[in-house]
């Protein structure tokens, strides 16, 4: 039998005299490329051409009787930036978007939490609950809200019965009325990004501070509370993202009288025409949404990278 | 027979290197470990000879024939993965079917070799069965089965016993060497488990930090470690310095006031003396002096934990009655010349020799 | 341990009630027999659930919206495999760009997608036709689909490949004997969740859509702008009575929490 082993650590080789041939390579680089290929034109073409195309309509101008100019200028965010309404309806987007995070977490939260200590076939059920709307269109469920709100009147009917208020508060076309319907569509949102967060939280700690002498209230705020802070972040920034840009809800809501960046921007292309005004709305939304998802993202990665690794 | 060639074979990773040009040969129907701690380059070795990895460097020939040239699927290697890697949707017998199947084998004989297969890992009764079905030790025969089935001109088997619990693999480490000499197919068995590989191998290769430390039969790489870490890799061992000097009567090494012969040829200065725990006895001249510090009964003997001026010794004596010294009792030690290895007390391997306690 | 106290009971009965109410009260105006708005406080009557079946209209759009939703979601699968096994399987220079562009839909409100879409179909004559809905949900639903499909194919152990590679099956060979059926729940469900998207979807599709080729969402929304009548609760409460259908199975099959996590849009 041969001993014919070398390479012992006492006779380090030269790494370039005795340099083996290179082998052959088996993968083929392109592989990849080539899976992706269908993706990549069908983006290419579908996403980064409409949306590159609608950056080049907002620098457009627009007249009335001549229709679109073909005519590169920034005079449309100039108008947009200079104009009281065009600032109140995108104060008015903003501050709905804000109300609506802020309630999506100080309600989904807690709701993710009591969930997890549900039992078994109770907590099942009610996941299916609280998630379920997610997958119902929300025209329905803007809907039943617009029935709650007007039709029926059935919320301000339950208020005053409880006592709460003494007159009917006004629901529809109110930005209470499309904060509320908002936060029904997007609280499951905040409950899901809580949940991830807690599926990571060992019950046992919630017990140590409890044996440590800790009362519910502070284990709450010391131990749970901060582990599950960067999950109702990132909930938020999604909730915000999505309000801000929300549609139907604050069209059948809102009505006509009460405006949001959305909705200008469908009355700027299919009432009043001006496709240019219209697409500078989209792309003012767009980077918003853009900065405001990635840049908090990044804030929320840098600032909470050290617990969740 | 030299059957399998490994010449200068490397892989490089973005900032190391996991396997520096490892050179080696295997005899036709050999059974062969590589052994070491995890990221010694073990697994990356078998994965470049497997053909899932890509060699930076080196060569790989198999009966004279290159192997790297060969994508993997057309290298007729069998492979029995850590993970054992069955396909959770076929049935024990349809995973074993499954290379025949690409070799394009009729069915008649498929199913033949399909039953002989099963039958060698004990398993002729659960062909139909999934892999979902089954434990962890007839999992890891179903894996051995499929991989043997094609007849592959050599089998690797990564870290195959790993995930079994202790009695299971004693049994699998039977089962394995008796179906390797069934078969007599030449097996590269990866694993960090020394007591696996001493108990399967007819050769073991001792790796560390993507290098060869030392090829041996596992008794001669027990009793005479090439160096310090193979000395700590394999079993307990006591690493003792002292100073090698030549001498009209030979070459001795001086340990604290003790003086021992070293029959390996060691060049003189700084050294290093390696013996293991259960060769040590308490002598009355001529061995070492020290102070019991702790002793500890453990069923079928006794450890002990000597003070001495060379450092603490280990040392392990069978519970059969003879008297054996108490605590803080003041005693001398000694070994065999024979039962001992010099080396150089080169620092990378003491290093190393760290790394791996 | 660890179990809710009254308040926290309290607290969670109120917001399943919160969540469910608007549900409810669509189902329960559908099946009024009064000829307006009102709760079914004198016996239910199904002459709503009839009155649909003279909207040839809302059948139409259902029947478009169904279609429009197998097709997009299919077409998308066909592309979202392929490329989750690209990010999946490969390094590669680009690797993370390309993912990265892959989901870049769900960062763009769907409000400026239906824009961008109105604008370009309009240019190439694309405009309020069947193909432009179809192309314009495959972008906004590919991100679902692929994440599932990559979820799929990342939890999936490499190394079972590996062996049908050392038995000798060739990379195609592979991919249908083994990866396939390993990955196929996830393909299935990223298809499931892909139509649900697609058939869901009404900002975007407002501006694609054309009074021809419409989706039930889109003509639902047109709808209520103008009025709303026991007419529009009975098709919501269809369309809510055919999801939670959906949503039990669904829920028995993949487990909904799973499928759900990262689900998104107004």
């Amino acid at each position: 039998m041969s001993m014919a082993a070398s390479s012992e650590t006492d006779a380090p080789v030269p790494a370039t005299a005795a340099a083996p041939p290179p082998p052959r390579r088996h993968r083929w680089p392109l592989v990849p490329y080539l899976l992706s290929a269908p993706g990549l034109a069908l983006f290419a073409v579908l996403l980064l051409v409409p949306l590159t195309m609608t950056f080049l309509l907002s620098l457009n101008s627009f007249s009335f009787y001549g229709g679109i100019q073909d005519v590169w200028q920034w005079g449309n965010y100039a108008d947009i930036i200079a104009d009281d309404y065009f600032h109140e309806v995108f104060l008015r987007t903003f501050r709905i978007a804000a109300l609506v995070t802020v309630l999506c977490a100080v309600f989904g939260a807690p709701e993710a939490y009591i969930l997890r200590r549900m039992k078994s076939p109770w907590r099942g059920l009610c996941l299916l609950v609280v998630l379920g709307p997610l997958l119902i269109s929300v025209v329905s469920r803007t809907l039943g809200w617009a029935l709650l709100f007007g039709s029926t009147g059935l919320v301000n009917q339950g208020l005053m019965a409880l006592g709460i208020i003494a007159t009917p508060i006004e629901f529809m076309y109110t930005e209470t009325g499309v904060v509320i319907a908002l936060t029904h569509v997007l609280v499951p949102f905040m409950v899901l990004s809580v949940w991830a967060s807690l599926q990571r939280l060992d019950p046992q700690v919630e017990n140590a501070a409890l044996s440590l002498g800790a009362g519910p209230l502070t284990v709450m705020r010391r131990v749970v509370l901060p582990q599950i802070i960067p999950g109702i972040l990132s909930g938020s920034i999604i909730v915000f993202a999505l309000a801000a840009s929300a549609f139907a809800t604050p069209a059948i809501i809102g009505g006509r009288r009460l405006k949001v960046a959305a909705t200008l921007a469908y009355d700027e292309f299919l009432n009043t025409l001006n496709w240019p005004l219209g697409a500078t709305v989209a792309v003012l939304l767009l980077v918003a949404n853009v900065v405001i998802i990635v840049g908090c993202n990044r804030l929320v990665e840098r600032r909470y990278k050290q617990v969740f690794e | 027979m030299t059957y399998l060639v490994l010449d200068q074979l490397t892989k490089r990773f973005a900032n190391w290197t996991a396997v520096d040009r490892v050179s080696l040969t295997v005899e036709k129907g050999e059974l062969i470990s590589l052994l070491g701690p995890s990221g010694c380059g073990k697994t990356t070795t078998l994965q470049m000879i497997a053909g899932f990895l890509d060699a930076d460097g080196g060569r790989v020939t198999l009966d004279g024939q290159d192997l790297l040239a060969k994508k993997p699927n057309e290298r007729g290697l069998g492979i029995v993965f850590q993970s054992y890697a069955l396909f959770p949707h076929m049935t024990a017998a349809e995973n074993v079917a499954f290379g025949l199947e690409m070799r394009r084998i009729n069915r008649a004989d498929r199913d033949r070799m399909v039953a002989d297969a099963l039958r060698l890992v004990g398993l002729d009764q659960y062909g139909d069965r999934h892999p979902r079905r089954m434990s962890g030790g007839q999992q890891q025969r179903v894996a051995l089965a499929r991989a043997l089935v094609i007849k592959p001109s050599l089998l690797l088997l990564d870290e195959p016993l790993s995930n079994l619990d202790a009695k299971m693999r004693e049994e699998m480490q039977i089962e394995l060497r008796r179906i390797q000499r069934t078969v007599g197919t030449t097996m590269i068995l990866v694993t960090h488990d020394q007591s696996e590989a001493m108990a399967l191998s007819d050769r073991v290769v001792v790796m560390n930090k993507g290098r060869i430390q030392q090829v041996a039969t596992p008794q001669d790489a027990y009793d005479r470690p090439a160096n310090a870490f193979v000395a700590n890799f394999l079993g307990r061992t006591n690493l003792l310095p002292g100073m090698v000097a030549g001498g009209p009567a030979g070459t001795t090494i001086t340990v604290a006031d003790s003086v021992w012969p070293v029959a390996e040829p060691v060049a003189p200065g700084p050294g290093a003396l390696a013996v293991r725990p259960e060769k040590i006895g308490f002598v009355d001249a001529g061995g070492l002096r020290g102070t019991v510090q702790a002793r500890v009964f453990q069923g079928t003997q006794w450890l002990f934990e000597i003070e001495t001026a060379a450092g603490r010794l280990m040392v392990i004596r069978q519970h059969d009655g003879s008297p054996l010294p108490a605590e803080q009792e003041r005693v001398m030690v000694g070994w065999r010349p024979q039962d001992m290895a010099v080396m150089p007390a080169d620092p990378e391997a003491a290093g190393a020799s760290r790394e791996a306690a | 341990m660890n179990r809710n106290g009254p308040i926290a009971l309290i607290f969670h009965v109120l917001f399943l009630g919160f969540l469910l109410a608007p549900i409810l009260i669509v189902c329960a105006v559908a099946f009024t027999p009064e000829g307006y708005l009102s709760l079914p406080t004198n016996g239910l009557s199904l002459r709503w659930f009839r009155a649909i079946g003279d909207n040839p209209e809302f059948i139409r759009a259902f029947k478009d919206s169904l279609l429009l939703g197998a097709v997009s979601s299919t077409l998308a699968i066909l592309v979202a495999v392929p490329a989750a096994l690209a990010i999946a399987r490969h390094q590669f220079f680009g690797r993370e760009a390309i993912q990265a562009l892959f989901l870049s839909p769900l960062m763009v409100p769907h409000i400026v997608l239906g824009i961008a879409f109105l604008r370009f179909f309009t240019m190439i004559g694309l405009g309020g036709t069947f193909a432009g809905l179809v192309l314009s949900h495959v972008i906004i639903i590919l991100p679902f689909a692929l994440r599932l499909i990559l979820a799929a194919s990342t939890g999936m152990d490499r190394a079972v490949e590996n062996a049908a590679a050392s038995l000798g099956a060739s990379s195609w060979t592979c991919f249908r004997r083994v990866t396939l059926p390993l990955i196929l729940p996830g393909v299935a469900s990223g298809w499931v969740l892909a139509f649900i998207n697609s058939f869901d979807e009404v900002t975007m599709t407002v501006f694609i859509a054309s009074p021809e080729t419409t989706t039930l969402p889109v003509r639902l929304f047109l709808y209520i702008q103008d009025n709303i009548d026991p007419l529009v609760a009975a098709v919501s409460a269809l369309l809510i009575f055919l999801t939670v259908g959906a949503m039990l199975v669904l829920d028995r099959v993949y487990g909904l929490e799973r499928l759900l996590v990262g689900k998104g849009r107004d």
